[in-house]
This record gives structure tokens, C-alpha cells and sequence, in this order.
């Protein structure tokens, strides 16, 4: 094994200490930091495709080992829910069609890699993978294929798919997004010819040009302007038809008015052969506007993707009980697959699948999404609950009344919806702003004209149209949107995903940060701490020797100490029990070599060490004591892990002038030693949901604007009270939904970045209010004094445009220090501190 | 000089004539994925153990369009 290299030949991350994860790649073994990446690497290696690692560019994502293939993968090769995503094609119907969406594409290699180990898959006949919308295009043999194979063996490489159902989700936004750049398209092709005529004209001299060549110039331009005015420019004149026929003053309204006007007065000047040509402007206008619209139009559609892979990781599926009530063993079945008359198992957290009635247990429903009722209601037996509601707090047993189809449908079409379509308060507000800027300039327009008419009536309508012209709110009414786009965009690519529109404005208007603990700031399992010794008997033999006693058990506490062992740094050792015993709720018992020991809570372990415990146990720690006849062994002293960013988040949080509140359902003693670790001053454990929702709105009825980070079921209602609130991507579905920020990958750090992001979008969108304003206070007064020519006026305008549009573009820039990788989960640092 | 009353209507003809070849193209499928090729085009073997992959996946395409 090579001993200098220390970070994973897979993935990146440092190799633990002493671990011995290893793959030979072109005959050099390489190390890797866990067992997922070793399961991935030797996959590649094995199928000959290891000249992936020759041409790729970047390391690849963190193969959690766990994530590699589900069970629930087997949900997909039903023909219930073969049926909703595959087309079946070919003569008979042998074939199928389908399309998956596929996560972490990073480079070339990642292409190389996927469709080589899918044209592996034996009957797999054609693959197509689009790197620019991660879709991947397969065609199969229903005899010798099933999904199921097609999605394991891209998850053996450690990529991530799932099927996409192009009809029901993306389509409409696909379309659109391919006209809106054929419109880009034609606009700047009609622009940059436009161009080539005006130049000349402004460019030459007096009575260099003759006047036939002008002429034909102008009409040359008209021509070219045409297609733009005609196609390019439908969307504006479309929007502006609307907002006039609900009777508002729209941002499209004199966008629609301005190109009209310019185009028809220069079109009227090129018939008459007197006054001045804008057709530059125009095609330029609508150029540098069609950019800004197809930026948010990108930005939108990728959230909504992102947020449908959250939601499509696995097909919705039921726990069903076929043997209730005589029998309560479940199985896992597609909701599909659901029948009028199954009885189903819905754990706190989980959506119902379909409308259902309540046979066992009392619960309240979350019913938010599907009404917008803010409180959970009350439901007990034999009450109807609808498909797609929440519980949100006890186990029930339901007896399904109707298939489950729709119901599911509508909350995942309800949330993708509002990713993309409410508008942030900013931008209503810039558009409310420039909507009476348009109402006076209109008002400013048609004086000047009167006053021009009466003073030179030959000069009135050229300069009334300057004026339009050179004012085109266009600087305006980008500056906001293109700004908020750009930003998203950069966040959505680095992993943070903003469901509500007006996340950005508010979190930079933040005055206090709230954390949960649980989950959020620590990784919510338990690993071990620290072992106290309490006898000659050595650390680490107590260690394998709890392992063995605990091998077979499914509890937190268990599988922290199993993980423990395991580690390379606990040594080797090995130890084997037997007659193992468990005391639920208080421990376990086993022989080991001949000996009994014990292991467990202090009242257990002392039954039979029969001495008082030698050491007060520290607050905060969870102790599991470990002993025999006689003798107190040691003490495993566990916690919850803080995450390994969780400091560096508090930390910016707190530099920024921000107060950072650790609110948690977690034992006081417990919540103030995490506090104290991460430097956070005011911390609350032992608050009950309807306490923090109190404290919360008490800080807000003090007027301060509350960021909320949170995670799991019982922080629903509270993200839901901040201002604006963050939920963990691995969190409980419900917090997702109520979240206005949804942290697709578990790095905490991604809430910091997010920070900076919106402080950035903030200060780019003064930066081009504040251009645009003082742009239009010089040039207005000029055009109405008549002091513009066409060409000036012209530039101008494209040019305040074509400035707010490039300044919003440098958001999507990702410094280059804070290019990590979204999927690269911290998990490796989490299997031990001790 | 007397060309460019010529080569400025050519020019508009030209115009016309790339607008419609982009219509085509669009039509076809060629904007759809602008990132993937740049990609691909670095990778030494396309076609792996007989199965002609690139000649299925556009004709696939050219079916669908």
C-alpha cells in the first residue's frame, strides 16, 4: 500500500489513518478512503474501463456505501411502474425505451465511463447520455434487461439515476426553453447584420456616402429587423397584450411600446427617406432582453430539477401489511401497486400514498401542501385522510379507499411549480418602480413632443421616439432579475437549492441564525467518543469485545461502538461471544472466552459488578458501561458528532454580525456542550416544537428577521415561521417541504456560501439600479433637448443594458477556493473521534 | 462601388437562407445537448466490442425528431 499518498484515489477526501481500502488501478494500488469508494473503483477496474482514471479531470463523487443498490431499486421492474416511465418499442414490443436522469456528471471521462458500463449490461442495446440537461437515453430487451439492471450498474460506477418521466415533468419547460433560444438565436444574428449597415452610416463623413446607398442601407436594415421584431420579440408583445387586457402597466408594456415605436417610426423614415433610422436599437433591445430571459429561464429550469431528483430518488412506495391484524410484518411495495382494501403502515414523516381511511392509531395530518392549512389536524379512526397529506406525528395503520395515482402527483407537480413561478418581493417591487417610471415617461414623451411641435414641428418625432428610445427602461427592468437568475443558478450548481423566490433578499436582511442541533449542526448518529478504563484490562480489547457482544444488534448506541471496532485505529482484535442475552432498554450479556460481561446502562452492568460506579459521568455524554462479575471494566462514552464545518459555519455567521442561537429538543446539558464547542453563545435545549415556534415569532414580534437551519419532523412548523429557512438535504421529507432552501448535499458549509452569495446579489443589484438610474437622469434630459443623435442614443441604450446584464453575470462565477465537490458528504470524517 | 448594390441585397439573401438552415438544425436535435460533444471527442475508442454505438443513438434521434 502507497504510505505517503493520503488522499483517496476515487474521491479526494483524506484516507484515514491506519486503513487499508486499496484498488489497483494500471497495476499501482492506490488508496482509497472507504469501502464504498473501493467497491466503486474495483467495479470500473474490473470491467476493463479503468481508463477512466487516466482521463478524468476531477476526482468523482464519495460512494456511500450504503447508497449503492437499494432494494427498493426492484420497486422499478414492476409493470405497474415500468409502465409510467418506459415506451415500449421495436415489432413486438421486445424493446423498451426510457429516459434517466443521471447526478454528478463532472467531466469527458464521467460520459466515457457510464456509457461504457452500460453498453456492458447484457440486452441493453442503445445509450445516450445529453451531459447538458443529465439525462440518459437507454434502449433495452425486455427479456434479458430489467431497469433495475440498467440503474444498478450505473450506480456501480457511482453515479446516481433514476427514471424521468419526460411527459409529466420537464417537457413543457423543455419546449419552452428551445424556443426562447431560437428567439435568443434569430435576434443576434439580425442584430449583428443590423449592425453592419448602421455602422457605416455612422461612421462616415459628410458627403462621403450618397444618399441612393444610404437608402439602400436603411432598407437593408429593415429587411434584417423584420425577422427580429416579427419572432424574436413575440414573448414581449405577448406580455405586454396581457397585462394590458388585466389593465396593468407590466414591464413588458413599454418594452413592447418602445420596440413598436422605434421600429415604426424608423420603418416611416425609411419609406419618406427623412428622419432617423433606430434599427440597431431595436435588434439590440430585444437581443440584450432575450439574454436576461433565457438566463432565468436556465436558472428555473435547473432548480426544478434538482428539486425533482429530490423527490424522485426512489419511487413512492408503501408499507404494506398483508397479514394485518393478525400479522404485522410489512413489505415494500410501489404506490402504484396499491389496492382498494390494503392495509398500510405510515410512519411519522411519511407522505400518504393514497386517499385512505384510519383503521389503528391517532395522529395529526399535515395538510399544507394540498390546502395550505397551516396547522396539523387532529385524525382519528375511521377518519378519511386524502393521498398526499403528511403525518406528521404517530404510526397509524390505514385501509386504502382509492388508487393511489393522483393524489401523489399533484404534491410533487405543487412543489416544482413553486420553485420556479412566484416572484421575489424585490423584483415585484422594481417592477411596481418601473412601472410608474413608464406612466411618466410616456406623460415625459408626449410633452416633449407638444412642446417640440410648437418650437420646430419638423425635429417633434424623431425626438420623442430619442426619448423613448434612449430611456427603454430595459436597464431597469433587467437589473433585478438577471441578478437574482444569475445567483440562483450559481447556487443550484453548487448545490443549494432556493424553492422560494425571495430567499436571497431576506437572508442578506438576516439579524439572527437559528440552529437546530440534532442533524443540522451534528451528523445525527452517535459515534464514540472516548473509552475510560477502569482496570488493567486495556482499551482496546474492551472495545472488540463490546463489538462482538453488540455484533447482532440494530441499535444507534450498538452500531456506533460496531463502527468503532472496525476502525483501523482501534487495532486488530478479535473476539467472539456467545449465549448473548438481551435486557431490552438496558443492555446486553454475553461470554466472551469463558467469562460473562455485561454491557449497558450503569444500573445494569452494576447488577452484577456489584461496586459502586468508580467515575461521575460527564454531561452530555451518553455512557455505556461495560463489566463483569466484580469488576468495572470500562466506560464508552458516546455523542453525537458535531459536522466538520459546523464551526466555520457559526463562525461566518457570527463575523457577519449575525447572532447565532442553538435551539434544540435535545437535554439542556447536552445542547450546551455543543454550544460551548461551537462558540455559540445563546443556546436553548429542551424546547419542545411549540416552544421554539414561540421563540421565534417573539424574535420576530422584536422586529428581527430569523434564518432558521433545520432538519427533522418537528422543526416543520418553525422553518416555516423564520423568514427564511434552510433544510439539510438528508432531512425528513416533511422539513423539505416547509423549507424555502433545500442543502442538496450535507455539507453545512453550502448555508455560509449561500450567505455570501446573497450578499453579493444584493450589492450587484444596487450596483445596476444605481447605474440605470443615473443613466436615464443624463440621457432623458439630453434626448429631450434634442441633444442626441440616433447612433448616440442608440448606444447608450444597449450599452446601460448590455452593463447591468454582464455585472449579474459575474455571479455565476464560482471562486475557485470554494470549488468543491456538492457530493463529496463529510461522511468519512464521521466514523470516529475517539 | 457600384457592387454593393449587388452584395448589400446578397447579404439579405444570406440572411434568410442561414435562418432557415438553423431552423433545420434546431429542429434536428443539434442544439440539444451543446456540452456533451466537446466531451466525447476526447475519448480515443467510441465503439466498443461491435456495438456501433454513435450510429444507433443518431439515428435514434433523427426517428424522434
Amino acid at each position: 500500500m502507497n504510505a505517503v499518498a493520503t488522499s483517496c484515489f476515487h474521491c479526494g477526501l483524506p484516507v484515514p489513518a491506519g486503513s487499508s481500502w486499496s484498488v489497483n488501478v494500471a497495476d499501482v494500488s492506490r488508496p482509497m478512503c472507504c469501502p464504498g469508494c473501493e467497491a466503486v473503483a474495483q467495479t470500473i477496474v474490473d470491467n476493463g474501463l479503468s481508463n477512466y482514471y487516466l482521463t478524468r479531470d476531477g476526482f468523482s463523487a464519495t460512494a456511500d456505501r450504503e447508497a449503492l443498490v437499494p432494494a427498493e431499486l426492484r420497486l422499478y421492474d414492476t409493470p405497474e411502474v415500468l409502465g409510467q416511465f418506459a415506451e415500449q418499442s421495436g415489432d413486438d414490443g421486445e424493446l423498451s425505451e426510457a429516459t434517466f436522469s443521471v447526478d454528478g456528471i463532472r467531466c469527458a471521462a464521467c460520459v466515457w465511463l457510464i456509457e461504457r458500463q452500460l453498453v456492458r449490461v447484457h440486452g441493453v442495446q442503445a445509450v445516450n447520455l445529453n451531459v447538458a440537461t443529465e439525462r440518459l437515453h437507454v434502449r433495452w430487451q425486455n427479456e434479458n434487461c430489467k431497469p433495475s439492471d440498467i440503474l444498478k450498474a450505473v450506480r456501480e460506477v457511482g453515479y446516481v439515476a433514476y427514471p424521468f418521466d419526460a411527459v409529466r415533468h420537464g417537457e413543457q419547460l423543455r419546449r419552452a426553453g428551445k424556443t426562447l433560444f431560437r428567439q435568443l438565436f434569430i435576434a443576434g444574428l439580425s442584430m449583428m447584420q443590423v449592425m453592419m449597415y448602421a455602422v457605416p452610416v455612422y461612421m462616415a463623413t459628410d458627403g462621403t456616402m450618397d444618399a441612393d446607398m444610404e437608402t439602400l442601407m436603411r432598407w437593408a436594415s429593415l429587411f434584417l429587423t423584420l425577422p427580429a421584431v416579427s419572432y424574436s420579440a413575440l414573448p414581449f408583445f405577448k406580455g405586454a397584450w396581457s397585462n394590458l387586457k388585466s389593465r396593468a402597466l407590466g414591464m413588458d408594456v413599454p418594452v413592447a411600446l418602445g420596440i413598436a415605436a422605434a421600429f415604426a417610426g424608423s420603418t416611416v423614415a425609411t419609406f419618406t427617406g427623412k428622419g432617423d433610422v433606430y434599427f440597431d436599437s431595436v435588434t439590440m433591445f430585444i437581443f440584450l432582453l432575450l439574454c436576461s430571459r433565457y438566463l432565468e429561464l436556465v436558472a428555473r429550469r435547473k432548480a426544478a430539477s434538482a428539486l425533482e431528483k429530490l423527490q424522485h430518488a426512489l419511487p413512492a412506495s408503501a408499507s404494506r401489511m398483508p397479514g394485518f391484524p393478525s400479522d404485522r410484518t410489512t413489505e415494500v411495495v410501489p404506490a402504484a401497486q396499491l389496492c382498494e382494501g390494503d392495509m398500510v403502515l405510515v410512519k411519522p414523516g411519511e407522505a400518504i400514498a393514497a386517499d385512505c381511511v384510519i383503521v389503528e392509531g391517532s395522529t395529526a395530518i399535515d395538510l399544507s401542501l394540498l390546502t395550505g392549512e397551516s396547522n396539523p389536524q387532529r385524525k382519528l379512526v375511521g377518519e378519511a385522510l386524502p393521498g398526499g397529506a403528511i403525518n406528521a406525528t404517530q404510526a397509524i395503520v390505514v385501509r386504502i379507499t382509492k388508487l393511489a395515482r393522483e393524489s401523489a402527483l399533484s404534491t410533487l407537480v405543487k412543489l416544482i411549480e413553486r420553485a420556479g413561478q412566484a416572484k421575489p418581493q424585490l423584483s415585484q417591487w422594481a417592477d411596481k418602480v418601473a412601472a410608474w417610471f413608464v406612466g411618466a415617461l410616456l406623460l415625459f414623451a408626449v410633452v416633449v413632443f407638444g412642446v417640440w411641435q410648437w418650437h420646430d414641428p419638423s425635429r417633434a418625432w424623431p425626438i420623442a421616439i430619442a426619448v423613448l428610445v434612449v430611456s427603454c427602461p430595459c436597464a431597469l427592468s433587467l437589473a433585478t432579475p438577471s441578478a437574482l437568475a444569475a445567483a440562483t443558478d450559481r447556487l443550484v450548481r453548487q448545490g443549494v437549492l432556493v424553492v422560494q423566490p425571495h430567499v436571497l433578499e431576506t437572508l442578506h436582511r438576516t439579524t439572527h441564525v437559528i440552529f437546530d442541533k440534532t442533524g443540522t449542526l451534528t451528523l445525527g448518529k452517535p459515534a464514540l467518543r472516548n473509552i475510560a478504563t477502569f482496570g488493567t484490562v486495556p482499551g482496546t480489547w474492551c472495545l472488540h469485545a463490546a463489538a462482538a457482544l453488540e455484533a447482532t444488534s440494530a441499535h444507534p448506541l450498538a452500531q456506533a461502538i460496531i463502527d468503532a471496532a472496525r476502525h483501523p485505529r482501534a487495532g486488530s482484535g478479535s473476539a467472539a461471544a456467545t449465549e448473548i442475552v438481551y435486557a431490552a432498554g438496558q443492555g446486553i450479556e454475553g461470554i466472551i472466552e469463558g467469562v460473562r460481561y455485561r454491557l449497558g446502562s450503569a444500573a445494569f452492568v452494576g447488577e452484577i459488578a456489584l461496586v459502586p460506579v468508580p467515575e461521575a459521568e460527564d454531561a452530555g455524554l451518553t455512557p455505556v458501561y461495560f463489566g463483569t462479575a466484580g469488576a468495572w471494566l470500562a466506560r464508552f462514552d458516546l455523542a453525537d458528532m458535531l459536522r466538520p464545518d459546523a464551526r466555520e459555519v457559526v463562525a461566518h455567521f457570527q463575523q457577519n454580525g449575525k447572532k447565532v442561537i442553538l435551539l434544540s429538543g435535545d437535554q439542556d446539558g447536552v445542547t450546551q456542550r455543543v454550544a460551548r464547542e461551537l462558540g455559540i453563545v445563546s443556546a436553548h435545549g429542551e424546547y419542545l416544537p411549540d416552544q421554539k415556534l414561540d421563540f421565534v415569532q417573539d424574535l420576530q414580534a422584536a422586529g428581527a428577521v430569523v434564518a432558521m437551519v433545520g432538519d427533522g419532523i418537528n422543526d416543520a412548523a418553525v422553518l416555516r415561521a423564520a423568514d427564511v429557512s434552510f433544510a439539510m438535504g438528508g432531512g425528513a421529507a416533511l422539513a423539505q417541504t416547509h423549507a424555502d432552501t433545500v442543502l442538496l448535499s450535507s455539507r453545512l458549509a453550502l448555508i455560509a456560501e449561500a450567505d455570501q452569495v446573497a450578499a453579493k446579489t444584493m450589492s450587484v443589484i444596487r450596483q445596476n439600479l444605481g447605474w440605470a438610474t443615473l443613466y436615464n437622469a443624463i440621457a432623458i434630459p439630453a434626448a429631450a433637448l434634442g441633444l442626441l443623435n440616433p447612433w448616440l442614443s442608440g448606444i447608450g441604450m444597449s450599452l446601460s443594458s448590455a452593463i447591468v446584464v454582464i455585472n449579474a453575470l459575474r455571479l455565476r462565477r464560482i471562486p475557485r477556493a470554494n470549488r468543491t465537490l456538492p457530493n463529496a458528504a463529510p461522511h468519512a470524517a464521521s466514523s470516529i473521534a475517539a | 462601388m457600384e457592387a454593393l448594390y449587388l452584395l448589400i441585397p446578397l447579404s439579405i439573401g444570406v440572411v434568410f437562407i442561414a435562418i432557415w438552415i438553423f431552423f433545420r438544425a434546431s429542429d434536428g436535435g443539434q442544439f440539444d445537448d451543446l456540452v456533451g460533444p466537446a466531451m466525447r471527442i476526447l475519448q480515443d475508442d467510441d465503439r466498443v466490442q461491435g456495438s456501433d454505438l454513435s450510429d444507433t443513438t443518431s439515428k435514434d434521434d433523427e426517428k424522434k425528431h
